[in-house]
């Protein structure tokens, strides 16, 4: 039998990884809601993000706050020449050709990194304490992640609120056409669109350079995870992918504990091909 | 105001406009009428750019707007109520009420704009912080034309107004559709509810598989016997 | 004889005559290439099967996995032949493929949803080889345990010329089925739905019975072809014969060729092989990871300016040359 307080660890910890992955989340759904392509590369332009603060921080010494914010405006370029160069071209075509685009940059970005900088895995350390609450260890970065990714939503959240253009964002996912008619430029609503969703990869990359290493294949494995609670929460629906994250990173942090890593991560798919069959009305409503 | 010289338009190897020449002038309301697809809705997205004419001239105020992208033809003065009203669901009756003022030249007099709309449509203001997706039709299409009106247009295309709605609400909307008028803005309508637009309009033109097949005043036209056999229902 | 079909036999026969033909020093490494081209154009093919329906899966890496390991383990720990392991193999696959496709024709699961819902399935098939490492090696992988010399019943020979001539047949088996596929009701049936699913039924074609049917094919035909890779290769590793990189890679290749021609998935598939090789050969060892850094890109605009494979932007160009006045008044 496992110690609750273990359970209770994972439970926390679990927490922690959904503010992340909601970030990534939120940000590939943003896309996806507005422009109708999901970017299966999109977890590679965090990779990419991620190299970028490792070298900023650990070779050129920056401070890692700047480093960040610079990821931020690297993420921010990536997703608009990501739009302009890739997707752009293929906007109409076939669904499979649009999957296919974004999957060959996939590939390119992946074995880019690995050509530019090996399969190595390389980490940032960061000298920040473990907290210890009540007999369970909570480490201090990934505290600070959860914050500030938090902080983050509620910045987007404010800006599809509040904002011309974000509502614009929105209006525009919900019925394209009829923005048009209202005299919005789609080009210039997907190219903000793809900015902010990509200024999100740029900050999920520095925030999750502080917790895991980083290595060509990053990509990998955080990917198709990222497409799974942008799927489970309903594409682009930003309340569900918000909770779909942490049901997913509840379910892979405590089947890591309790069994092992890559089963806490079988479950979770489980689940989510199970909820794509339990709930198709609460998923897919926003589909037709 | 708004000119149309021998448009053809369609989709793909399909034609669905040939040959139209139609002209309506500042501070008209003109109809469109004829049955089911005949080209009706077609020819208000070329006249709003959501469809390109291959052949013809479209001219605005002399202006052309041959080429021109939806977007870019809102700024010229002309909004497009689509057919199926198409308000954003998830947004609120004000947040779509302000995608309505996208335009800069529009977003400059919003407030006096919503003022405007608001009191030609009290229930808009009474609702403007419910999902639009909550109201009922006869309200969506309320909405909608304020949208619309929101642009600060000098044209409205109005597609289908009608089309699902209750009778009651049928005769309640186009008296509202008449107050629009009043207040000064032209108006070209795309109806199957003959009778009723023929009452509202001071021109019309009966379009038949693609073409024009007559025009002329709503009070003659609906006076001839074909129309009244085929769509007034008299 | 029409010209098409005498370009036909000739292709055939210099492809049953090649392993005898001079090529210097380098026979074993055109062997070798050419069998890999002939097993997945096979897979290609299988793919293709579904995907020309509208059913694009990104998850044909977990049927490839499964009967690829399914086939290794029995023969590894019980030593099941192959023959049998084979079909046990594409069995268990067509149980897995029914048991995913079934809710998903069902509730409806289409377009993007199907794409990532196959996605998580061969997810949830990588992982749980590398999870279930004690029998499987987990990302290291598995070698095939090795048959005393040459064995029909192992399914494995010294000699490269044996798996030609068996990839050969597969693959032109491959090519019938297809055909088959093609020329059978099932076909008209499936376009309807690819084009409208409501439209499919209203005219009385059984929507959900003919995906399955569709599907359960092309995930046995895949598993055959994950079978028959690692008969050949004799090793097994989760990270290319199952995920999400191999199932991209299988789309890719089928999309390339195009995927509503009999040999489309063929040329598209011996295109990516051709040209990995090359690159592969060109940097050596020199630059680890240029050769796939090119392929990338090359993949990127082969996606963007023959939107519709080799086959179908041949046609069209031909098209354009022959009704030059036509397109040319289309709309915008």
């Amino acid at each position: 039998m496992i110690d609750p307080i273990f359970l209770l660890e994972a439970a926390v910890n679990g927490v922690l990884l959904g503010g992340v992955l909601a970030l990534l989340a939120l940000g590939l759904n943003l896309i996806f809601g507005v422009v109708d392509i999901v970017w299966i590369a999109y977890v590679d332009l965090v990779m990419v993000c991620m190299y970028l603060v490792y070298f900023l921080v650990m070779v050129y010494g920056w401070p890692l706050w700047l480093a960040g914010a610079l990821s931020v405006a690297l993420g921010a370029l990536l997703g608009l020449g990501v739009h302009l160069l890739i997707i752009t071209p293929i906007l109409g075509k076939a669904p499979v050709n649009q999957l296919l685009a974004t999957g060959g940059l996939l590939f390119f970005l992946q074995s880019f990194a690995t050509f530019l900088w090996t399969t190595d895995h390389k980490t940032v350390r960061l000298a920040l304490p473990i907290l210890e609450v009540g007999g369970m260890f909570l480490s201090f970065t990934r505290l600070i992640a959860f914050a500030i990714s938090l902080v983050a939503m509620l910045g987007l959240w404010v800006f599809l609120r509040r904002t011309y253009i974000g509502t614009a964002i929105r209006a525009v996912s919900q019925d394209r056409e009829a923005m048009a008619l209202m005299g919005a430029d789609p080009q210039r609503v997907y190219f903000v669109t793809s900015a902010v969703g990509g200024a999100m990869a740029g900050l999920a990359g520095a925030l999750l350079i502080i917790q895991y290493s980083v290595h060509p294949f990053f990509g990998a494995a955080f990917g198709p995870l990222t497409f799974m609670i942008c799927v489970l929460g309903g594409l682009g629906n930003m309340v569900g992918a918000f909770v779909a994250s942490f049901v997913m990173s509840e379910i892979i942090s405590i089947g890591g504990v309790v069994i092992s890593t890559e089963m806490g991560y079988v479950i979770a798919f489980v689940v989510f091909i199970v909820m794509m069959f339990a709930r198709p009305g609460g998923i897919l409503a926003r589909r037709g | 105001m708004l000119e149309l010289r021998r448009v053809t338009a369609g989709y793909g190897h399909f034609t669905a406009l040939w040959d139209i020449t139609l002209r309506v002038e500042a501070g008209e309301a003109v109809a469109v009428v004829g049955p089911n697809g005949s080209g009706k809705t077609t020819l208000m997205r070329v006249i709003s750019g959501l469809v390109a004419a291959r052949t013809g001239e479209l001219v605005f105020e002399s202006d052309s707007l041959a080429g021109r992208r939806a977007h870019e033809i809102v700024s010229h003065g002309i909004a497009h109520v689509p057919e199926g009203r198409r308000i954003f669901p998830l947004l609120t009756v004000a947040d779509n009420l302000k995608m309505g003022a996208f335009q800069p030249r529009a977003r400059k007099g919003f407030a006096e704009s919503l003022v405007r709309v608001y009191d030609l449509f009290p229930v808009l203001r009474e609702r403007q912080k419910q999902r639009a997706g909550s109201l009922s039709g006869g309200e969506q299409q309320m909405l909608a034309i304020g949208r619309a009106l929101m642009s600060r247009p000098k044209l409205i295309l109005l597609d289908e107004p009608s089309m699902g709605l209750a009778p009651v609400m049928v005769l309640r909307l186009f008296d509202l559709i008449r107050r629009v008028r009043e207040e000064g803005y032209t108006i070209l309508v795309v109806e199957q509810n003959v009778r009723q637009v023929l009452k509202l309009v001071d021109r019309a033109y009966l379009l038949e598989v693609g073409r024009i097949s007559m025009e002329g005043r709503a009070a003659e036209l609906s006076e001839q016997d074909f129309v009244r056999k085929a769509y007034v229902g008299l | 004889m029409r010209p098409g079909r005498v370009a036909g036999a000739a292709l055939l026969a210099l492809l049953a005559l090649g392993p005898f033909l001079p090529m210097g020093g380098m026979r074993q490494y055109i062997l070798h290439v050419l069998i890999q081209i002939l097993i997945w154009s096979f897979i290609g093919g299988a793919w293709s099967v579904m995907g020309r329906f509208g059913l694009v899966s990104l998850g044909h890496g977990a049927f490839l996995g499964l009967g690829a390991y399914t086939v290794t383990l029995l023969w590894n720990f019980y030593s099941l032949t192959p023959w049998i392991g084979g079909v046990a193999a594409a069995a268990l696959t067509v149980v897995v493929a029914l048991v995913v496709a079934y809710p998903c024709s069902r509730f409806q699961v289409v377009g993007h949803y199907f794409a990532l819902v196959t996605l998580a399935v061969g997810e949830v098939v990588r992982l749980l080889i590398i999870a279930e490492r004690n029998w499987t090696g987990g990302s290291l992988g598995l070698s095939l345990k090795p048959a005393t010399g040459d064995s029909l019943l192992a399914m494995q020979f010294a000699d490269k010329r044996v798996f030609y001539y068996a990839s050969l047949v597969l693959w032109l088996a491959g090519l019938w089925i297809w055909y088959r596929v093609d020329r059978s009701m099932a076909r008209a049936a499936m376009e309807a739905i690819g084009e409208d699913e409501t439209a499919a039924a209203s005219v009385g074609i059984h929507v959900t019975r003919f995906k399955m049917g569709i599907t359960m094919l092309s995930a046995g035909l895949t598993a055959v072809g994950g079978v028959a890779y690692a008969q050949y290769i004799s090793y097994v590793n989760p990270d290319t014969l199952a995920g999400i990189g191999v199932s991209l890679r299988i789309v890719f290749a089928v999309v390339l060729g195009g995927m509503y021609s009999l040999l489309g998935p063929t040329v598209g598939t011996a295109l990516t092989i051709a040209l990995g090789e090359y690159l592969r050969v060109v940097f050596g060892l020199r630059f680890i990871g240029m050769a796939e850094t090119i392929y990338g890109l090359l993949l990127i605009l082969f996606i963007i300016f023959l939107p519709s494979g080799i086959y179908g932007s041949l046609r069209d160009v031909v098209a354009r040359f022959v009704r030059p006045a036509r397109l040319a008044s289309g709309v915008r």
